[in-house]
C-alpha cells in the first residue's frame, strides 16, 4: 500500500487530473445534492422555506436551523431519476433529530412508493453524521429506526448507495444505516464505526484506544481500511465527477443476490478468525478479512 | 440562545426569495423573501447572548442601505460582525439577480 515518489512520478497528466479535481468534502451538503445531480435538474422536498426545523432544540437553548440538516433533493443523476437525501454535518455535527431523521426516512418511503408504481428512481444516501442527536434522544432514535426499516424495505426493488465523504464520517445509528446499504462508496478521509473512537476512549480509557492517534484511528475505521477489509464497495478521491461516475458504477450493479447484512453467519466467521486477546494490527486484519471475500 | 427582533422602514418590495449559509460553529443562516407589510422585520436567534448592541450596529448598517420590504430571519452559531455582513450581502445579492 505505500508508494513513493519513484513509483508514482508527477507526471502532467497526473497534476491536471489534481487541479481539476472539485473537492465534495468542501461543499456543504445542499451543494453537494446540487452537484451530483445533472446541472438544472435539482429540486428540493422541504427546502428551508418549509421551516421544518426541529421542535426540540430551541426549547434546550439551541439555535435550530430551517432545514433541520438534512437537504432531500430529487432530480436527475446522467439523465435517470434520484433523489439525493444529503446530511449537513456542519450543523450539530450532522446529529439526526425527530424532523431531520424523518426527513430521510419520508424520502425513502416515497422512493420505494416510485419503485412499486414502475417508476424506478435512485436513492443516494449522503451520511456525515455522528449518529443521533443527544439533545433529541428516544425521537431521533425511533426516527433512525424508521430509516434502517425503510432501507430494508427499499434494496429489494433498487440499489441504495451509501456514501460516506467525510470529514465527520459516519457513526452511532447511522452507521447501522450505512451497513444496510446496497453499495457503500467511501473516501479515504472518511470514517465508519458505530461507536466513535472519543466515545470509547472516554468510556473505556486512553488504554483501550487513544482518539487522537490519527494513525490508529484511520488504520481501523479509515474510508480505506473499511474497502480493504470488504465493508465498503468503492473508495474514491474527493472528487465530484468522480462521485458522480462512482455512483452510477455502484448502481448499474443492480440489486445484489444478498446484501452485507444478510451475510451473518460469514461476518460471524470472520470475528470467529480473529483473537479478542491478540488483536491484528490493520495490515495484518486487511490479510485476514481480504477485500472481495464477500460475495 | 436569544431571540432579537428588529424592524427598518422600506422603499420598495422584494420580488424573490433567498437562503444561504449554515448554522455551523461561527457561520450563520440567512433566510429573506418579501413581506406584506411596508417594512423589514428581522428575527436573530444566535447562540452567543449580550450582544445585541453588536447586532443593531451590523444590522442597522446593512438594512439603512438595503431598503426593501422583507421578513429575514438570522440562525447564528458563533458567527463574527464581518461573517454577518457578508452573509447578507450574500442574500441580497440572490435577491437581486
Amino acid at each position: 500500500m505505500h508508494t513513493t515518489h519513484s513509483d508514482n512520478p508527477i507526471t502532467k497528466e497526473r497534476r491536471d487530473r489534481f487541479l481539476a479535481r472539485q473537492s465534495v468534502i468542501e461543499m456543504r451538503a445542499r451543494e453537494r445534492a446540487r452537484a451530483i445531480l445533472d446541472p438544472g435538474s435539482f429540486r428540493e422536498l422541504l427546502g428551508p422555506f418549509d421551516r421544518l426545523e426541529s421542535p426540540w432544540l430551541p426549547l434546550q437553548g439551541i439555535v435550530p436551523e430551517s432545514d433541520d440538516g438534512v437537504i432531500v433533493a430529487r432530480g436527475l443523476l446522467a439523465g435517470k431519476p434520484a433523489v439525493i437525501m444529503a446530511i449537513e454535518g456542519a450543523f450539530q455535527g450532522g446529529g439526526m433529530g425527530e424532523v431531520s431523521a424523518s426527513k430521510i426516512a419520508a424520502a425513502l418511503a416515497l422512493a420505494r412508493g416510485d419503485c412499486e408504481r414502475g417508476k424506478p428512481i435512485l436513492p443516494v444516501l449522503l451520511l456525515e453524521t455522528g449518529g443521533v442527536r443527544l439533545q433529541e434522544a428516544n425521537l431521533g432514535e425511533a426516527a433512525v429506526a424508521e430509516i434502517h426499516a425503510e432501507i430494508v424495505a427499499l434494496r429489494p426493488l433498487v440499489p441504495v448507495i451509501g456514501v460516506i465523504t467525510g470529514m465527520i464520517g459516519c457513526f452511532g445509528g447511522m452507521s447501522i444505516a450505512a451497513g444496510l446499504c446496497s453499495y457503500l462508496v467511501m473516501f479515504r478521509q472518511a470514517r465508519l464505526e458505530l461507536n466513535g473512537p472519543e466515545v470509547i476512549e472516554q468510556e473505556a480509557g486512553i488504554d483501550e484506544l487513544n482518539a487522537s492517534d490519527k494513525h490508529l484511528i484511520w488504520g481501523l475505521l479509515g474510508g480505506e481500511q473499511r474497502y480493504e477489509t470488504s465493508f465498503a464497495d468503492a473508495l474514491i478521491e474527493d472528487d465530484v465527477t468522480e462521485l458522480r461516475q462512482v455512483i452510477q458504477a455502484q448502481a448499474a450493479r443492480g440489486v445484489p443476490a444478498r446484501h452485507r447484512s444478510e451475510q451473518v453467519e460469514e461476518y460471524r466467521r470472520r470475528l470467529a478468525s480473529i483473537d479478542p486477546a491478540d488483536p491484528p494490527d490493520s495490515l495484518a486484519l486487511r490479510r485476514i478479512w481480504p477485500k472481495g471475500e464477500m460475495p | 440562545m436569544e431571540t432579537m427582533n428588529f424592524e427598518y422602514d422600506a422603499r420598495g418590495p422584494l420580488t424573490r426569495r433567498a437562503h444561504v449559509g449554515v448554522v455551523g460553529s461561527g457561520d450563520l443562516e440567512v433566510l429573506i423573501e418579501p413581506s406584506d407589510k411596508p417594512t423589514a422585520q428581522v428575527r436573530v436567534r444566535t447562540s452567543v447572548k449580550g450582544y445585541t448592541q453588536v447586532w443593531k450596529a451590523v444590522l442597522d448598517r446593512f438594512f439603512g442601505r438595503f431598503e426593501r420590504a422583507a421578513k429575514v430571519e438570522i440562525n447564528d452559531f458563533g458567527a463574527t460582525p464581518g461573517t454577518v455582513t457578508l452573509r447578507l450581502e450574500q442574500a441580497a445579492e440572490e435577491v437581486r439577480s
